[in-house]
This record gives structure tokens, C-alpha cells and sequence, in this order.
């Protein structure tokens, strides 16, 4: 918060200057289908602007068109495209050549596979030097090495020697800023990149590119997620649909925005304040309705896991403990929310609880019973009362398999199999109504359908067989806000209808805490803390809690 | 590229040409090892010797050879060794890489180190050479070339069933199925058989296009089923010899083959691209 | 005292690496020998596949009679190769003697399998590394130039491929032979082992291999292409041939260069078929009249040396596969 009022007295200064990029009247099409219709907007030095969307906004397309990179089978148009003085509109494959990675730096999400697996670090950092001339192949290795050093990468010498892969996550992706930074461009354009990244590193990100603004670079970030934007922008662009909805700075638009999809998209991200109620308005400026809920039977755990353990051996001997001593109940009618960052042994928790995976000690129980003990035959017939959804439904479906057949297989093994063909189909029509899609989509191939589509289809066969609990392993982590926001009011409608309790698995705290009645806080296979979803994180004890909480980019609500 | 319909509206295939003349090739193929009388009238041993050595013509599309055979007459019944041999020796291999690949790719431990290594060594068999082999212990005969070439190339595709097990079995809904309650032997039938195999269905006729040139080498080099039998391979090894004056003898056996392979591997590839993109 | 405690941490895990690494290698050493035995021990037990009995096989062959022999006829046979021996022993012999070089007698010539091969194999080895090379050479060149460019030039490298890997190497051969050699006189006829004589045979054996490790290596070079780590490559202003070369490439080879053990073995036997076609000395004679005349152990022993060099090719291999994709070696 402090950076944006900071910057704030900056403004007027940076009012006088001439805009670094200005672009104007953009127009992108593929094969004749426009998908930028004509935006405009500027970068300035020392700012940073982000243009915000969801997914076909147009706003990757637009980021690349910026390096010419916008793809084969493009046309590209527009009054003007000029970087401090440099004509952008249609320059040579050569002249492009000159200007990426020396004029204008650009960083991807997900250094995992932005990076090149098979080089090691330092050459992947240097190759910006080499491929515009600069210094000598010893020099450019130095150099590479003082690059890791300023972006805050311990031990760089032995870092710059090592492969992608054997670096962090977070360290990674400081290394491709690294790469992008390289020749001190005028410009960079960061796509999406702080996306799959832990909460604590995200920050981490933005702090190095804040850092890189503070120096004068001109910063164009492109993102979905609105409360990373509120951390490092200044202005904020809301792209739908390829055209400019909304454009101002970023408190303005974030507080107090103009138009009913900011507005909407804002609504939408769940959070602390939106406990409670639906996060889909029905109409703008009404209060969100909120839930009716069922009374929570405290009396009666459903599913009960008393200190589970799970040690792998990996191929070199070396055993690893991903689950240490997990134990959590989850009452009849709630939602127990369990937060994590990568590697803190959740999924491997939600594996355990459904029996899918062995635990190496401790047990779980269904309904007081025993469940992870049974063998596997026993434990089959029970099955039906314990349902799982994952953040890929896409993955959990036989691909020759309609969705038709997908709930109809699920129906029959479930509490009351249908007794016939129709019968069976007019379950899953019901089914299918009941989680918002409708009879037309009994023969579709899953592959065709939406994200969100496809999670409603994978909550229907979740629900098939009526089970008491529903284990969501990251159920809303890949769905743009708007789509998140429908699959968890569909969630929570079910709950409300039901009574059906969910295990509900997240590294994002905003989903977590809109979700949970109670929370459990997994780091490195361990529980940290737990209680009801209010006190964790208001009150937090762990000093992790506090560190994950802190590092949240909060958006600054009235 | 143009999309012809075939068929009424109900079922529309969208072929490609290259597509569509491959499974003409293929079918006339068929058509000439279950029918052969349906394409050519004359019999491949007749003896005409008035009318001996002709360069091709209307009445004579591949021409005649030294004894007066109708060279195309022949082609058309050495179809029946060749592809038959072909379609033969991949049923075989298929047959033993599912048994071998599906036992280690399920079974796993112990089992599947076993197997794994069987397979290596099997694999350091040379396909032509194991034939030659078998061939100069049992003597040539169309067993026997079935046989060789259907072990010799079995190795291979146990390789790639394994591979499909292995990966299918990771799936997620394969987990799913398992969640839902279904029983393993549910979960093989529905799942994992279907979609392992998928992908393999592309190899079969690539499969039978390469053993069509393995046992056309080994009737090339004068060890295949005994003449005057007109297997492809024996027709180029006879018509060698008078290349440089009658070339057609060389030339349209060798096309014929050429053909046959091309049209299996071009199918085999269509068929590959298009469950890979139906899949994932 | 405190310098050595902390020289220990630092040097420790590279020796550790360092013989963790030469233990893999020497288990792979010992894996290779097992399956040489293994391949041995398959085509021992083939020879009693041998119909009938294996003295009235070989007297048979020999004389061009086939009849049933006395006792007193079989029983010289029988010693002089072993076959009263009991089996167990027999085999025994029979592998111990390969640690020594020593491959087994021949039927038909009376002398060891060693022998009748001898130099043979040499120009035989000389044409397979040769094909190999150049197929791979072509397969690359063709990649390169044609791979995820317009539609036109990506479908005719494609279609090149598909052409040239379902070509029988024995026709190509001979179209070879009567174009290049015959018609335009080029090459020589017949050219012995000489540079010569060498680049007709190889052609017809490189350019069906090229075929096939171009379709496998295209489809993975377009793949990666589209990868992100390619696009960041892009960013920093590299030029598309670039590109191509030092990222692409390096992660596209990986199913080819595992294919080519294989395709080391698969070549060999290849080459007998076109020693035949061009009139070459090599093994491929020796085979074809030792599977005429049913001179068991004299194929038993070629077929011995391929897989020996099929089982070297592939330790090379993996040896390749760990240089280029690292990643193979941390596990």
C-alpha cells in the first residue's frame, strides 16, 4: 500500500514526460476473426501498467504483439505502435530481432517451461548478451553471474552452473527475469508471471520487478489475478473481449470502478468479506445473497484422519516423508478447508483420505469406521459415500467416453443404481440440471466443452453415486474469477441443498477462507495450525501463517 | 485440402485424397489375396512361350517374362504370399507384444524386470537375421516366415504395449474408476485395454507394411517359399538379372511393393494422427 | 582441526557422484554381458530345433542324401562336435567358449565359425557405422530445412519421409545400381570395398533409415517448437535458424538417438541385402550360402556379432542420452 502512495507524488512528474510505448488503435485478427479490436494505451518509464482479462480476452496476444511475436496467421494493424521514438507498426524480422531482449525484455510464466531444461542457467541468462554481441563468452558468464546475484539468488557462481530444474521455483523464475533484464531494456512485458507460483514467492516476483521500476524501467504486466495488479501496478487496463472496458489508475479502478465487469470481476474474487454469501450478483449493486445453511452436526465426524503418515523411497534410497503426523476431522454438513503451498503434502493427504494411497502409519476413518484399514474388497461397496473432484477434471475422464456415460457409470455404482436404461438417463439429465448444464449435453465430448463446463460435469459424477462427503483438490485453481466464482456458488448451493460436507484443498487463501468453516494449515507434510477459518487467520499463531497471510496481495477494499 | 464425403449425411467422413487412395491400394490388396481370379483372368504359371519377354501393353500391363508369364498375373498371386505373410507374421507379434506387454506393464515388480529384460535380449535379434536363422534350421517354408518374422518383430511392439500401459495407468481416470469403486478387472476392461491399444492400432499397419519388405528380402535373396512360387521379393531377385533389357521385370514388382508399403504406412500414420487428436 | 572438517563436506558429494556414476556404468557393463549369454544361451537351444537328429542333419546336408544312417556313420559326427556330450555340458561349453572368442564349428566346413567369418565382417561394419552416419546426416538436413515452415515445404519433407522409409533397401539398391551405375556410369558395377564401391550401398541403406528417423524426429521437433522455452528464445532476439539449432534441436533428437541401437542392428542385417544386390564382399555372402547349406552354427555366430554390436550400441547410447538430457543423470 505504502508503494502506490509513494508513487502517488511521483505522478505529476511522470505526467510530464512523454510516454515511453504508445500504442494506438490496435487491431489483431487470426484468419479473418478480430481478436484485439482496436485498444490503445502507454507505458511510462518508472511505471508499471497492467492489463487485466480472463481467458480469450485478447491480453497474451497483445503482449506478444508487442515483441512481434504475435503468431502465424496474424495480421496486425494500427494507427501507431511507437517505442520512445522507435516505429513499432510493421517493423522487419531483423529490425525485430534488434529490438527484442535489447530494447524490450519479456518474461513468461512458469519458468519450469520457459526455460531451456537441457542448459544450464548461466547460459540461458547470457544468451541475451551473445545473441546482440555483447562482451566476450568469459565476460558474458561473469556477467550472468552478477545478473543472478542483483535479482537475489543465493550462491550464483554455483546456481549459474546448474540446470532449471534443480532450482527452485522461486528461484527460477528470478533467473528468467534475470534473462529478461539482461540488457537493461527500456520496456518489459511480464505475461502472467507470477502464475503458478507459492503465495510467498509471487511476492518475492513482484518485489524484483517493483525493484526493476524503481530503476526506470517501463513495466506492462499482464495478469488475471487482480490482487497481484494491486501490489505492483499503477495503471490498470480491464481488456474483455479485445476491447478496453475500463483504463485508470489502480486505485481508482480497483476501489471505485466505473464499469459493471470490473465491478463484477471484483465482486467475484472470493475473500474474507464474501463468507457467507454467493459470490455471483444477480444484478449490479445489489448485496450479495447469502447462504442458507444447514446446522453443522459437530457430533458426528464423517471423515476422521488420525495421524497419517506417507514415506516415499526414491530411487537413489532416500526416503521422503510427504505427510508427517496429519490428523483432522470434518463434521457432517461443513467445509474443511486445508491450505498449503506446493509440496506442503495436501495432495498427497486427499490421496490418503480417499484411499487411494496407503498411508505408511496412522488410519482414516468413515463414519467412525474403519476405512483406510479395510482391504480392498470390503472397502469397494463403501466407496460410493466418498466423492473427489480434481483442478483438471478434463484428465479424470475416459477421453472416448461421453459425458452421458460418464455420469451413468458413476450412477450405477452408486446408493441407488438406476434400474433401467431410461431411468438412467433421466437421472443424469436431473443430474446435469442440477449443476447448471442441461439434456444437450448428455452426448457431448468432454473435450469440446468449457473449464468450466467441464468441472460442473466432473461435480454431476462426483454427486452421482449421493455421497456424504466430496474430497476438491484444488477444484477452482485453473478457472478464470468469473467462472471461479460460478463453480464455487455451484458448490456451495450443493452443500446448502444436500448437506454434503467437503474436504476442501487450496493454496489460495482468498478461495480457502470464502469456503471453510474450519481450516487446517499443511508446510512440508506437517499441520501448522488449525481451527475455525476466523481464527486462523485473524488471529494466527504459526509464525508460517503469519508469513503465508502477510505475503497475500491484498486489495485494499473499502 | 479438398474434403470429399462419402456415405449419406448421417455418417460423414472427411478423407483426405492422399487417405482415400491409400484404402484403395489397401483394398485392392485384399481383394488380390482373397480373390485374385476378380483381377486378373490368366493363371501365373501359364507358360506362353510365343510371346515371351514383352515390354508392357494393353493386354500385357506389367509385360511377360522369359518363360511368357503374365509379370502382372503373377504380381497379383504373389500377393497372396506377401501381404498374407504380412498380415500373418503382425497378428503373431501383436498376439505375443499384448500377452507380454499388458502382463508387464500391470504386473510390475518382479514380473515386469523379468519380462523387461527378456524383451531386451529378444530385441537383439535382428528381425531378418532371426529369420535366416530359423530358416537354416527348419528349411524354408511359409511357417517358417511367418513364424521368424512374427517373433522377430514381436520385441518391438511389446516395447510400445508396456510403454501404453505404463502411462494409461497413471491417468487420472483411471484413479477415478478406481474411486468410484469399480473393480480392477472393471477397471482393465473399460480403461485401460481400450486406451492402451489405441495408439497401437496405427502401428499394425505400419507393422504390415514392414514385414511385407522383411519377407520380400528374404524371397530376394533366394530364401523364400520355393519357386516358381511369384512372391514379390523372388520376382525382383529373377527379374535382376535382365534389368538392363527388360527393365519392367525389376521395375513393376519393386512399385508394387513400394505401393503397398507406402499406402499401409500413409494409413497407419492418418490413423495415428487422428486418434491423437481425438485422445490426449 | 576445523579446515578438515570443513574441506570433508565439500569434497565428499562429488566423490560420492563419482562413484555412484561408475557403479551405474559397471551394472550396465554387466547387464550387456548377461544379455550376449542370454541371446547366446537362445540360439544354442535353437540348433535343437534342428528336425530329426542333428548328426543325420549334418551327413545329410554333406553327402546331398537324405537317408538314415548307421550308428557306426553317426558316431565320428557326433564326437567331433560334441553332441554326445550331455546337454548341460555341451552348453556349458559352448559359452564358456564364447568368453574366449571361440563361436563353435561349422557343419559344412569343418572349421571354426570364427574363421569363415573372419575378415568378412570387416566391410560389412564399415557400410552399417557409414549408413548410419549419413542417414542421420540427411534426416537432419531435411528437418531443419523443412520442419513447421508454410504448409508446402513442411508437406513435401514430410512426404519425403514417408516416401523414403517405406522403401525396401534392396529396390533402391538396384535402382540405384541401374541409374548410377549402369546408365550414367558413375560408380563402378561392381565396386569392392573401395570409397567407390561403398557409396551406392550406403545410399540404399541410409536413405530408408533417414525416412524413418526424420518421422520420428519431426513430430517431436514440432512439438517442440511451439514449447515455451522456444518463444523466450525468441524474445531475446534469436533468429529462427538459431532457434532451431541450439534449443530445438537438442531436445528432439532424444527418440532418435534412442532408436539408433536399434537401428545399428537392423542395418547390419540390411546389409547383407545389399551386398547381394551390389556384388559387395562381406558377411552377406557368407550367410546367404550358410542358411543354404543349413550350417547352423555359422549363422548362430553371425547372428552372435550383430547382437554384440547391437547390445555395444545401444551401452553407447545411453551414454549419448545421459550427455544430452542431463536430467537421466540425477536419477
Amino acid at each position: 500500500m505504502t508503494v502506490s502512495t509513494a508513487l502517488e507524488a511521483e505522478t505529476e512528474d511522470a505526467d510530464e514526460q512523454v510516454p515511453l510505448l504508445a500504442v494506438d488503435n490496435l487491431r489483431v485478427s487470426f484468419g479473418g476473426r478480430e481478436v484485439v479490436k482496436g485498444i490503445s494505451f502507454t507505458a511510462r518509464r518508472g511505471r508499471c501498467l497492467a492489463i487485466v482479462g480472463e481467458s480469450g480476452s485478447g491480453k497474451s496476444v497483445t503482449a506478444r504483439t508487442l515483441v512481434g511475436l504475435t503468431g502465424p496467421g496474424s495480421e496486425v494493424r494500427s494507427d501507431r505502435i511507437e517505442l520512445d521514438g522507435l516505429d513499432l507498426s510493421a517493423p522487419s524480422e531483423r529490425a525485430w530481432r534488434a529490438i527484442r531482449g535489447c530494447d524490450i525484455g519479456f518474461v513468461l510464466q512458469d519458468a519450469l517451461v520457459s526455460l531451456d531444461q537441457l542448459r544450464r542457467v548461466g547460459d540461458e541468462i547470457a544468451e541475451p548478451l551473445r545473441v546482440h554481441g555483447w562482451g566476450t563468452a568469459a565476460s558474458r558468464a561473469r556477467k550472468a553471474v552478477d545478473l543472478l546475484d542483483s535479482v537475489g539468488v543465493p550462491e550464483p557462481a554455483v546456481k549459474a552452473r546448474q540446470r532449471p530444474y534443480e532450482l527452485s521455483g522461486g528461484l527460477r523464475q528470478r533467473a528468467l527475469i534475470a534473462s529478461a533484464i539482461a540488457l537493461d531494456p527500456k520496456l518489459v512485458v511480464a505475461d502472467e508471471p507470477t502464475t503458478a507460483l507459492d503465495v510467498t514467492v509471487q511476492a518475492q516476483v513482484l518485489d524484483l520487478l517493483a525493484e526493476a521500476k524503481a530503476r526506470g524501467t517501463a513495466i506492462i504486466m499482464i495478469s488475471h489475478d487482480l490482487s497481484v495488479v494491486a501490489r505492483l501496478a499503477d495503471e490498470v487496463a480491464v481488456l474483455r473481449d479485445g476491447e478496453i472496458f475500463e483504463h485508470g489508475p489502480v486505485h481508482e479502478v480497483l476501489r471505485d470502478p466505473r464499469h459493471a465487469y470490473t465491478r463484477a470481476l471484483l465482486d467475484a474474487i472470493p475473500s474474507e468479506h464474501t463468507r457467507g454469501t454467493r459470490l455471483v450478483r444477480p444484478a449490479q449493486g445489489e448485496d450479495a445473497p447469502r447462504r442458507t445453511r444447514r446446522p453443522i452436526d459437530r457430533g458426528r465426524p464423517v471423515l476422521e484422519a488420525k495421524q497419517l503418515s506417507k514415506v516415499y523411497r526414491g530411487p537413489d534410497k532416500v526416503d521422503r516423508t510427504v505427510v508427517n503426523d496429519v490428523s483432522f476431522q470434518l463434521f457432517a454438513g461443513e467445509t474443511l478447508g486445508i491450505v498449503g503451498e506446493s509440496g506442503s503434502g495436501k495432495t498427497t493427504t486427499a490421496g490418503v483420505a480417499l484411499s487411494l494411497i496407503a498411508p505408511t502409519s496412522g488410519e482414516v476413518l468413515l463414519h467412525g469406521e474403519a476405512w483406510s484399514t479395510l482391504p480392498p474388497r470390503r472397502r469397494r461397496p463403501l466407496r460410493k459415500q466418498i466423492g473427489v473432484i480434481y483442478q483438471d477434471p478434463l484428465s479424470s475422464f475416459d477421453p472416448r467416453w461421453p459425458v452421458g456415460r460418464i455420469i451413468v457409470d458413476a450412477l450405477a455404482m452408486g446408493h441407488r443404481p438406476p434400474s433401467s436404461r431410461s431411468a438412467a438417463r433421466e437421472r443424469a439429465v436431473r443430474l446435469l440440471e442440477q449443476v447448471g448444464l442441461g439434456e444437450q449435453h448428455l452426448d457431448a465430448a468432454p473435450l469440446r466443452l468449457s473449464g468450466g463446463q467441464q468441472q460442473r460435469v466432473a461435480i454431476a459424477r462426483a454427486l452421482a453415486p449421493e455421497p456424504e462427503v466430496i474430497i476438491c483438490d484444488e477444484p477452482v485453481s485453473a478457472l478464470d474469477v468469473s467462472i471461479q466464482a460460478q463453480v464455487l456458488d455451484l458448490l456451495t448451493d450443493l452443500q446448502d441443498e444436500l448437506g454434503v460436507s467437503y474436504l476442501f484443498i487450496s493454496h489460495d487463501l482468498g478461495v480457502i477462507h470464502h469456503m471453510s468453516d474450519r481450516i487446517v494449515v499443511m508446510k512440508d507434510g506437517r499441520v501448522v495450525e488449525s481451527g475455525a477459518a476466523d481464527e486462523v487467520f485473524h488471529r494466527p499463531r504459526h509464525p508460517y501463517t503469519q508469513r503465508l497471510l502477510t505475503a497475500l496481495p491484498l486489495l485494499a477494499r473499502a | 485440402m479438398t474434403a470429399l464425403s462419402l456415405a449419406p449425411a448421417a455418417v460423414r467422413l472427411r478423407v483426405r485424397p492422399a487417405t482415400a487412395l491409400s484404402l484403395l491400394i489397401v483394398a485392392l490388396l485384399v481383394v488380390a489375396v482373397l480373390a485374385p481370379a476378380v483381377l486378373t483372368s490368366r493363371s501365373p504359371n501359364a507358360i506362353d512361350l510365343q510371346h515371351t519377354l514383352l515390354s508392357p501393353s494393353l493386354s500385357h500391363p506389367f509385360g511377360t517374362d522369359d518363360a511368357g508369364r503374365d509379370l502382372y498375373t503373377r504380381v497379383v498371386y504373389g500377393a497372396r504370399e506377401s501381404f498374407g505373410i504380412g498380415l500373418g507374421a503382425t497378428a503373431l507379434a501383436m498376439a505375443i507384444a499384448v500377452l507380454l506387454g499388458f502382463t508387464a506393464g500391470l504386473a510390475r515388480g518382479i514380473v515386469d524386470t523379468v519380462l523387461t529384460r527378456i524383451l531386451e535380449v529378444a530385441f537383439a535379434f535382428p528381425v531378418l537375421l532371426l529369420a535366416l536363422l530359423l530358416i537354416a534350421i527348419r528349411g524354408p517354408s511359409l511357417a517358417t516366415e511367418i513364424v521368424a518374422v512374427g517373433i522377430g518383430s514381436a520385441p518391438g511392439y511389446a516395447r510400445m504395449v508396456r510403454g501404453q500401459v505404463l502411462h494409461v495407468r497413471q491417468a487420472r481416470y483411471i484413479q477415478s474408476s478406481v474411486a468410484l469403486g469399480h473393480t480392477w478387472w472393471a477397471v482393465i476392461r473399460q480403461h485401460l485395454f481400450p486406451n492402451a491399444m489405441r495408439p497401437l492400432v496405427a502401428m499394425l499397419t505400419l507393422g504390415v507394411g514392414q514385414s511385407i519388405v522383411w519377407a520380400s528380402g528374404l524371397a530376394f535373396l533366394g530364401l523364400g517359399v520355393a519357386p516358381p512360387s511369384p512372391e514379390w521379393g523372388a520376382l525382383l531377385d529373377a527379374g535382376r538379372v535382365s534389368i538392363t533389357t527388360s527393365p519392367w521385370l525389376e521395375i513393376m514388382p519393386g512399385l508394387v511393393i513400394v505401393l503397398a508399403t507406402l499406402a499401409l504406412t500413409a494409413l497407419g500414420r492418418t490413423l495415428q494422427h487422428r486418434l491423437e487428436g481425438a485422445a490426449r | 582441526m576445523t579446515t578438515a572438517v570443513q574441506a570433508v563436506p565439500l569434497r565428499a558429494p562429488l566423490a560420492r557422484s563419482g562413484v555412484r556414476a561408475a557403479r551405474r556404468g559397471l551394472v550396465k557393463l554387466a547387464t550387456a554381458i548377461l544379455v550376449l549369454v542370454a541371446a547366446a544361451s537362445v540360439t544354442f537351444f535353437a540348433q535343437l530345433l534342428v528336425p530329426g537328429d542333428r548328426a543325420t542333419a549334418i551327413l545329410n546336408q554333406q553327402t546331398g542324401r537324405a537317408q538314415r544312417w548307421s550308428a557306426a556313420d553317426l558316431a565320428p559326427v557326433n564326437h567331433q562336435f560334441g553332441f554326445d556330450r550331455p546337454l548341460l555340458v555341451q552348453y556349458a561349453n559352448y559359452v564358456a567358449g564364447l568368453f574366449r572368442g571361440d563361436l563353435g564349428t561349422s557343419y559344412t566346413q569343418h572349421r571354426p565359425v570364427t574363421e569363415v567369418i573372419g575378415d568378412e565382417i570387416v566391410p560389412s561394419l564399415v557400410l552399417t557405422v557409414a549408413a548410419l552416419v549419413t542417414a542421420w546426416l540427411i534426416a537432419l538436413a531435411v528437418i531443419l530445412l523443412t520442419a513447421k515452415r508454410n504448409r508446402f515445404v513442411s508437406a513435401i519433407g514430410s512426404t519425403w519421409e514417408a516416401l523414403t522409409a517405406s522403401l525396401p533397401p534392396y529396390w533402391i539398391g538396384v535402382v540405384l545400381l541401374v541409374v548410377f551405375a549402369v546408365e550414367l556410369r558413375i560408380f563402378p558395377v561392381i565396386g569392392g570395398t573401395g570409397a567407390s564401391g561403398t557409396v551406392l550401398p550406403v545410399l540404399a541403406l541410409a536413405i530408408p533409415l533417414a525416412g524413418f528417423l526424420g518421422q520420428v524426429t519431426r513430430d517431436e521437433f514440432e512439438k517442440v517448437l511451439d514449447q515455451p522455452f522456444v518463444i523466450t528464445a525468441r524474445t531475446r532476439g534469436m533468429s529462427d535458424t538459431a532457434v532451431r539449432l541450439r534449443h530445438a534441436l537438442r531436445h528432439s533428437v532424444l527418440p532418435a538417438i534412442t532408436l539408433s541401437g536399434w537401428a545399428l542392428g537392423a542395418l547390419l542385417s540390411g546389409a547383407v541385402i545389399a551386398e547381394n544386390v551390389f556384388g559387395r564382399p562381406g558377411i552377406g555372402q557368407v550367410l546367404v550360402v550358410a542358411v543354404n547349406t543349413r550350417d547352423v552354427p555359422t549363422v548362430s555366430g553371425i547372428v552372435l556379432v550383430v547382437a554384440g554390436v547391437y547390445v555395444i550400441a545401444n551401452l553407447i547410447v545411453d551414454l549419448a542420452y545421459t550427455l544430452i538430457d542431463p536430467r537421466l543423470r540425477a536419477s
